[in-house]
């Protein structure tokens, strides 16, 4: 015991030196200074939160009604269900569309590079709901997409309140959570690795199969996560472009409480939806994580 | 990498990007219809949506109302971001972490989850309807963009020029105030954008608390699709394209010429 | 080793030049390099000397001319299909495979059967002294370490031929000075043909069989370090090798003698240019002596007076920098016998006319010398 104690005395006793001060100073500053937001998100956030669950245990009575309801019912499960695929196809899409993007923007010039960032960024400069607007008119069936597909020779699509139409667009919203994480790894590959893997006797196809694409993954994972998360909460792009066939659960909790005043039920939902989310948060952010940093020591 | 396969990329990315920006530019001409339709390709030319636009009370009154919420949440938000990105800075690295998680969660909660039980903690407190009800919803959700813009600064700015000031004799406020505020003033005020287009852009939490006497403008775009097909929301959608493209224009203009000087 | 002779690859270069639009990055560039050499490749940055080295690795395709590697072209052949072993100044380990998987790579990608893998993959790392680090990622490694395992990956394939551009550039000196002898060591053992990339002199002449030496993308001179440092062709390779003193002045030819007037003194040598322009001597500094002013006065030595601008102790002797009467510097090396002088010492420089090195002019030579 004495043994651990002295250390410990010696130090409280220490003269305020230059670490000491600075150490003390560190310490008391830096909570206030996160204590309002902190605050805020409490209140705005939490409490919300905390009622949601509160209400889906103890309205109309308590007890676990409302979930024994919920995963009960059929449609709800084929709700669910839906809500998943459609966000796996979401994410999917912007797979396939955001990595060759991605690259591309870490092998061209400035000029050029400035344009790709510019086409990723342009969607946010008009209202959420504008956009989706624009989709609805695109996508209908006497729309541009369909009169393109008529002018080739092909049948149209029904692409309006379907579950592709709703891909889409929420893919096309979505792309640029799956492009700017990319491009923020693909960005620190260091692309003279291409090089020396080259010169060990790899094709430029296996280089970049077996080299680039290992390195590029925490960005991969990244982007597919928050692209997959903020898909499983969408509601206006659903709601405006897809029909009852496609209805995610958003809807479904919005219906439940606004237009049902069922609270018990719509909460019971939210739950379903806030949990799914964290806990594939929490299983998948390992994932994002950059083991090694690339390159040399400089 | 050889040119068939630089082309091909090319293409692909070419595709991506009209995918990308198509929406924002076929809203331009659906907002010079001349009947009232939603159509692309338009069929005649007229401004009379913007003229609506302007004239038509509901809608003016919805962007005063937007950009009134808009401007307090950026302020506070920037404030209470910008604070809490300092105090980031500083923590253990363990605890920020964690911390920092905590902080971003608004991004990530479904929308819809959250508007529902902000609608019901508003019922409770008469907040349904009224500017600081807005402001505090809004500003929950903008805090975590600021945090990282700011956040984003702090991490490339070198702590040790705060200190190389002090040892020229500036006391510890006066460091702050001219080393390294000037420093981070871009991170906060790309933070204040990004607060701003939160809240100005925030539907859903605003459809939940929205009343018959506050309503934002994306809520009363949201009305008018949903009831007809006034091409004003198109009129509505070009306005605030160009008045982005000013601002970022203005923004990349300033920033080119900083970094040349 | 016996059989380091086979091992080796001659590379041929003939006329070879590149342009990248309207510059001109090797301007017919001719080199030979022995089976089993060790040729370096010294220049200042931008010379040329790694646009040689990746046009023989085949990262940069040649605009023109001839490049054979073991009797057999290799032009427009992909970079991984050459078979060349390559070092880089950066490291380019793979940080997302361990050191053993990093060795490993270029044997799988061979398909060179597991068991067999394990054990060159070993070899290779305890040549490099590094088998204890098999397990471990390139992050966790310093500088100096990476290095070594980025030399086993490029030789554990057996290439003919292994290049290195600057590969002891990022490290400080005490390790650079023990690795350079690794390599030396390394080089030995492997009997391959080695080409080296570097800007600094000294390291190419601790290194070297041979020098080729690069200034504004064409060979300057192509020799051994005491070839170079001796007889330097150019007054660019002359100054770029080793300490030198350049006498410039008026300059006088007749018959066989070449006279330079320095400040109103003449310094006479009983050569001249073969090929005209303006002569100016390069000397040695080992080639100069130091005498107080008017001490000594010799017949057949050049004496040129001047005052001691700098004196530097080198423990094994001293080195000078004098004042000439032009202005100039002359730099002058003393051993311990040799009298010490104070800087402000009024001194008389004397050399021999034949140890003078008489070449042209060159106003490009003093640009490059950073």
């Amino acid at each position: 015991m004495a043994a651990t104690a002295t250390p410990e005395i010696s130090r409280s006793r220490a003269p305020a030196d230059a670490a000491g001060e600075r150490r003390r100073w560190f310490r008391g500053q830096p909570f206030w200074l996160v204590a309002p937001a902190l605050l805020l998100l409490l209140v705005a956030l939490g409490l919300p939160l905390a009622i949601v669950t509160l209400r889906s245990f103890s309205e109309p009575g308590w007890g676990l009604q409302n979930y024994v309801w919920f995963f009960g019912s059929p449609v709800n499960l084929t709700v669910l269900q839906r809500t998943f695929t459609i966000s796996a196809w979401v994410t999917l899409v912007c797979v396939v569309a955001g990595y060759p993007y991605a690259y591309a923007m870490t092998i061209v010039g400035p000029r050029v590079r400035l344009i790709l960032i510019l086409c990723v960024l342009v969607p946010f400069w008009v209202s959420g709901v504008v956009r989706t607007l624009a989709w609805v008119i695109l996508l209908q069936d006497s729309g541009v997409i369909n009169s393109m597909i008529r002018g080739v020779g092909l049948s149209p699509i029904k692409l309006i309140r379907t579950q592709t139409g709703v891909v889409i667009g929420m893919a096309q919203v979505l792309l640029p959570f799956m492009i700017l994480p990319l491009y923020a790894v693909m960005k620190t590959i260091d692309l003279r690795l291409m090089q020396a893997a080259r010169s060990l006797g790899a094709s430029p196809a296996r280089a970049f199969v077996q080299v680039y694409v290992p390195l590029s993954l925490p960005g991969l994972y990244a982007g597919a996560i928050i692209v997959f998360i903020l898909a499983l909460g969408f509601y206006i792009t659903p709601a405006l472009l897809g029909g009852p066939r496609s209805t995610m659960l958003s809807t479904l909790i919005q219906n439940q409480v606004l237009s049902l005043l069922n609270w018990g039920k719509g909460g019971a939902m939210g739950v379903v939806l806030l949990v799914a989310t964290f806990v594939l948060l929490a299983l998948a952010a390992p994932l994002t994580r950059q083991p090694h940093k690339t390159g040399s020591r400089r | 990498m050889r040119l068939p396969a630089r082309i091909l990329l090319g293409l692909f990315c070419l595709l991506v990007a009209v995918w990308l920006i198509a929406p924002t530019i076929v809203v331009v001409p659906m907002s010079f219809n001349d009947k009232k339709s939603l159509a692309f390709p338009p069929s005649g030319f007229s401004w009379q949506w913007y003229q609506n636009f302007f004239s038509n009370p509901e809608w003016s009154s919805s962007l005063v109302s937007s950009l009134k919420v808009a401007v307090v949440t950026a302020v506070l938000a920037t404030i209470i971001g910008t604070s809490a990105a300092f105090g980031l800075d500083r923590m253990k690295s363990r605890v920020s972490g964690v911390l920092r998680a905590v902080l971003i969660t608004p991004m990530i909660v479904p929308g819809v989850v959250l508007a529902v039980g902000i609608y019901a903690v508003y019922l409770d407190t008469q907040l349904v309807g009224t500017l600081t009800g807005f402001v505090l919803a809004h500003t929950m959700l903008a805090v975590p963009f600021v945090i990282i813009a700011v956040s984003a600064s702090l991490e490339v700015f070198d702590k040790r020029l705060e200190t190389a000031a002090i040892s020229l004799g500036a006391s510890r406020l006066t460091a702050f105030r001219t080393v390294t505020l000037p420093l981070i003033a871009p991170g906060m005020l790309s933070g204040l954008l990004f607060a701003f287009v939160t809240s100005f852009d925030e539907i859903i939490v605003a459809l939940f608390i929205t009343s018959p006497y506050l309503k934002t403008l994306p809520v009363q775009i949201f009305s008018s699709i949903t009831r007809d097909a006034d091409p004003t929301v198109a009129a509505v959608g070009t306005l605030l394209f160009i008045a982005t493209s000013l601002v970022i224009g203005a923004g990349l203009l300033v920033g080119s010429r900083q970094r040349k000087r | 080793m016996a059989s380091s002779e086979s091992r080796g690859a001659t590379i041929d270069i003939r006329s070879v030049s590149k342009r990248y639009g309207g510059f001109t990055a090797l301007d017919d560039v001719s080199l030979h390099i022995e089976a089993g050499e060790f040729m370096t490749l010294l220049g200042p940055s931008g010379s040329g000397k790694t646009t040689t080295l990746n046009v023989i690795a085949g990262f940069t395709e040649l605009s023109s001319g001839v490049l054979e590697v073991g009797g057999r072209s290799v032009v427009g052949v992909p970079a991984h299909k050459r078979n060349i072993g390559v070092v880089f100044q950066h490291y380019a380990l793979f940080p997302h495979m361990t050191v053993g998987r990093n060795v490993a790579y270029p044997l799988a990608l061979r398909g060179v059967a597991r068991e067999h893998r394990e054990r060159r993959v070993q070899s290779a790392l305890d040549m490099v002294k590094m088998v204890d680090f098999s397990h471990r990622f390139p992050s966790e490694l310093s500088g100096g370490q990476q290095q070594r395992v980025a030399l086993a990956r490029a030789t554990v394939f057996d290439p003919p031929l292994l290049l290195m551009d600057e590969p002891l550039g990022a490290l400080d000196k005490k390790l650079r000075e023990w690795l350079q002898l690794e390599i030396k060591r390394i080089h030995r053992e492997l009997g391959t043909t080695f080409v080296y990339v570097t800007h600094d002199q000294e390291e190419a002449l601790v290194l070297s069989d041979r020098i080729a030496v690069f200034n504004q993308g064409r060979i300057e001179q192509i020799g051994t370090g005491r070839q170079l440092y001796d007889e330097p062709a150019t007054l660019f390779v002359g100054k770029f090798i080793g300490d030198s003193t350049v006498l410039r002045g008026t300059a006088r030819t007749s018959g066989d003698e070449t006279a330079i007037d320095i400040g109103g003194q003449k310094a006479v040598t009983r050569k001249r240019l073969p090929n005209g322009g303006t002569p100016v001597m390069l000397l040695r500094p080992e080639k100069l002596a130091l005498v107080r002013r008017g001490a000594r006065i010799s017949v057949d030595r050049n004496s040129l007076a001047g005052r001691v601008g700098e004196a530097i102790y080198l423990g094994s002797g001293s080195k000078y920098e004098v004042v000439l009467a032009d202005g100039s510097t002359a730099v002058v090396r003393s051993t311990l016998e040799d009298e010490a002088f104070q800087i402000g010492d009024e001194v008389d420089v004397l050399f021999a006319g034949s140890d003078a090195r008489l070449l042209a002019d060159d106003d490009k030579a003093d640009l490059t010398l950073t």
